[in-house]
């Protein structure tokens, strides 16, 4: 029978009260101030911004705060926000060619127009703690140089030049596939996989990613270029019919540059994975990159044996917000599934007994 | 003018205010000393829009994400009509562009507006980009093998 | 001034009045061939009228596209009005539209040739929004189906020719097909997909 049981309103109430408590610490520290959060933990709120796919860096920091740092709660707490919003329109493609470049790296060219620039890396740092952080020391500024000003041409158009590579990718349909209006269908188009793939959750990205590198899913990856830096967002205006800036959002792209073989369908060339994802986040971006390019072994006509070329396995579980609602509900109450639970195994038990002892059987010790 | 040349300047007025800092805006406008009657037709609201990007950096169009943004429209005693949209959630700055939008439909108020407001934002923003350009550039890698200018 | 026209005459409190708009259309859907008054206080470009408008500033946005009849979809007025007020784009072509609106039902395409939705997705389907003279002095419509007790009788015009054929091959299409909403000017009345007309066996 289901007893409907109410209560628990003042443990929740002291919980959370307690819980305000606890996030604010101790009180003889200075409270965080969402400037600090943005500016020094910038890299925090782009993974926020990223996973809970709103780009607003001062309501990142904010659910940081809130969420006493715990990332995931943050980006939970900023997609619950996301869906108080009504959505004005959609903006003008970016152009990421013409980004403000802040750092960009080529594997692929040594001496690719525009250079390598390194930008503000953790690269070729020794990773080692450094204790004059402890303090509060000033860092020097930048160094700053005249520039050469030649733009940083895209790599994947200097192989294209040659014929070598695939184009960029054409989805060929006229609707954009858009998975916060329509619910998700397999197989999907390689728009909305990017799309899932941006708010996907780093960690499982990063582990599908490098279990292409290990061999399941061989797809020989270089790292033809990353490029981090800001863009601008444009926007038609539907009351003026004009097409204006809207202002600017930093993003990181990555573009996989893969061997190829060569199959029924394509010539032996180079094929290409695709990453693109809010802030400074290129761990996240190669990460994409190379799902994106092992699940379109469909598509290029390669063998499937591997979870990174599975679709349906890779989108549906990386969706971080979704994991952690199903994998955390278990700690809800189950108390009726779980009475009809033990009356199970305590019948079949009962069975079981009886079949070993005979008919005869033991008494319902189990109870 | 032609309409078209009118229509782009209006589209670039809106572009540099929206690229603005809304601190620095304010600042500026309260420089300009007016202060318009003026009614909200709506807003400012904050919503969102969707953000797209290319496949492959230019292949087909893909949504990536959303950005928060806040959109104004205002009439002024003349009639003359306003509107503004720029990211992130600062009523104020939607405000204020869009009381921009509608001013600037005065030849003359235009380019005072242009002047003093639009110029000097558009400069700062410059200013910070060559800064950072030139931060960026100091960490370009100098192969050994290449040749250098220096000499 | 161009603009001008455009961003006037909307909902005065955009929350409180599309609450209630939606509200009445809700239970107009829930009771079909109930009238249910509209008062939005709105003023709208002619020939749209204030309940098929009120209607429109409430469902439509950004992700709906509106079809307009051919006579409303040149008129610049009108489309500018719905652009700032809804943000939501024209379609083409009825079958892309998830909203329609008709001033002159006499000059709609036929039904069938709108959104009618997928067998697993029937509500991909077209809402279309007819602009009514009267809900209650044109030839009697006798109503049956889910939400009404035994039947229900509605008497709009102008409908469009070979209304009530038309209306069976929509209903013979369950659970696919799509939903009327009949606007006249101050009042609005629905018929959706799975209300039959007739001399209602039910």
């Amino acid at each position: 029978m289901y007893v409907a049981v109410k209560g628990g309103e003042a443990a929740i109430r002291n919980a959370h009260r307690l819980l305000a408590d606890r996030r604010r610490g101790d009180r003889s520290l200075p409270s965080l101030t969402l400037g600090q959060i943005a500016e020094q933990l910038a890299l925090a709120c782009d993974r926020v911004m990223a996973e809970g796919s709103v780009y607003d860096r001062e309501l990142a920091a904010l659910a940081i705060k809130q969420a006493r740092g715990d990332l995931i709660e943050a980006i939970f707490l900023l997609r619950a926000y996301r869906t108080t919003l009504p959505r004005f329109g959609y903006s003008e493609p970016i152009d990421t060619g013409a980004m403000q470049v802040e750092r960009r790296v080529s594997a692929t060219y040594k001496d690719l127009p525009g250079g390598q620039m390194l930008g503000p890396t953790f690269d070729y740092t020794h990773r080692l703690l450094d204790p004059s952080l402890a303090g509060d020391d000033a860092p020097d500024d930048p160094e700053a140089r005249e520039g050469d000003g030649v733009p940083a041409m895209r790599v994947s158009d200097i192989l294209a030049q040659e014929g070598l590579i695939e184009a960029d990718g054409e989805t060929g349909g006229e609707e954009i596939g858009d998975l916060t209006r329509t619910p998700m269908e397999f197989p999907m188009g390689r728009d909305t996989r990017l799309q899932a793939l941006a708010r996907g959750d780093e960690g499982f990205l990063l582990a599908l990613g490098y279990s292409t590198q290990r061999g399941y899913a061989r797809s020989h990856p270089f790292v033809g270029e990353i490029r981090i830096g800001e863009v601008e967002v444009e926007y038609r205006m539907p009351e003026l019919g004009l097409t204006v800036s809207l202002g600017r959002i930093r993003v990181t792209e990555c573009q996989m540059v893969n061997q190829f073989k060569g199959s029924a369908k394509a010539p032996p060339q180079f094929t290409r994975g695709y990453g693109l994802v809010f802030g400074q986040s290129e761990r996240k971006a190669m990460a994409v990159a190379l799902c994106d390019r092992a699940l379109r072994a469909d598509e290029l006509g390669e063998d499937k044996f591997a979870p990174a070329q599975d679709e349906e396995f890779v989108i549906s579980h990386s969706d971080n917000v979704q994991a952690t609602g199903f994998v955390e509900h278990l700690k809800l109450p189950h108390y009726v599934d779980f009475q009809a639970e033990l009356d199970l195994v305590r019948r079949m038990r009962g069975e079981h007994a009886r079949k070993q002892g005979g008919d005869e059987a033991m008494p319902e010790a189990a109870e | 003018m032609t309409d078209n040349s009118v229509e782009e300047t209006r589209a670039q007025r809106l572009s540099a205010l929206a690229l603005a800092d809304g601190k620095d805006l304010l600042t500026l406008w309260n420089g300009l000393g007016i202060d318009p009657a003026c009614e909200m037709v709506r807003g400012p609201e904050t919503g969102l829009i969707a953000l797209r990007g290319r496949i492959g950096g230019g292949g087909s169009p893909f949504n990536f994400g959303e950005a928060t943004a806040t959109r104004a429209t205002v009439r002024l005693d003349n009639g003359a009509v306003g509107h503004a949209v720029t990211l992130g959630r600062d009523r104020l700055k939607a405000k204020l562009i869009a009381i921009l939008d509608a001013l600037a439909q005065d030849n003359e108020m235009a380019s005072k507006i242009d002047q003093e407001i639009v110029t000097p934002l558009t400069a700062a923003l410059a200013e910070r980009d060559a800064k950072r350009k030139a931060e960026t550039a100091a960490t370009k890698v100098d192969f050994f093998t290449m040749v250098r200018g220096e000499d | 001034m161009a603009t001008a026209h455009i961003v006037e005459g909307g909902f005065a409190d955009p929350v409180f009045a599309s609450q209630s708009v939606f509200r009445a259309v809700m239970d107009a859907m829930a009771r079909p061939g109930s009238v249910l008054p509209i008062d939005a206080g709105i003023s709208p470009p002619a020939p749209l009228n204030a309940a098929a408008a009120a209607v429109a500033l409430t469902l439509a946005d950004g992700d709906t596209p509106v079809w307009l009849e051919a006579e409303m979809a040149k008129n610049e007025a009108v489309a500018g009005w719905l652009a700032f007020h809804t943000g939501a784009p024209l379609a083409q072509m009825p079958s892309d539209a998830v909203f329609a609106i008709a001033s002159n039902p006499a000059h709609l395409p036929p039904l069938t040739g709108f959104a009618l939705g997928t067998q697993e997705y029937p509500d991909r389907s077209t809402t279309v929004i007819l602009q009514m003279a009267s809900l209650s002095d044109g030839p009697v419509l006798r109503l049956s189906g889910p939400g009404i007790r035994t039947t229900n009788s509605i008497a709009p015009r102008p409908l469009p020719g070979h209304f009530e054929m038309q209306w069976q091959a929509i209903n013979d299409l369950y659970p696919r097909g799509l939903d009327l909403v009949l606007a006249a000017p101050d009042a609005i009345a629905c018929l959706p997909r799975t209300t039959r007309i007739g001399n209602g066996e039910a």
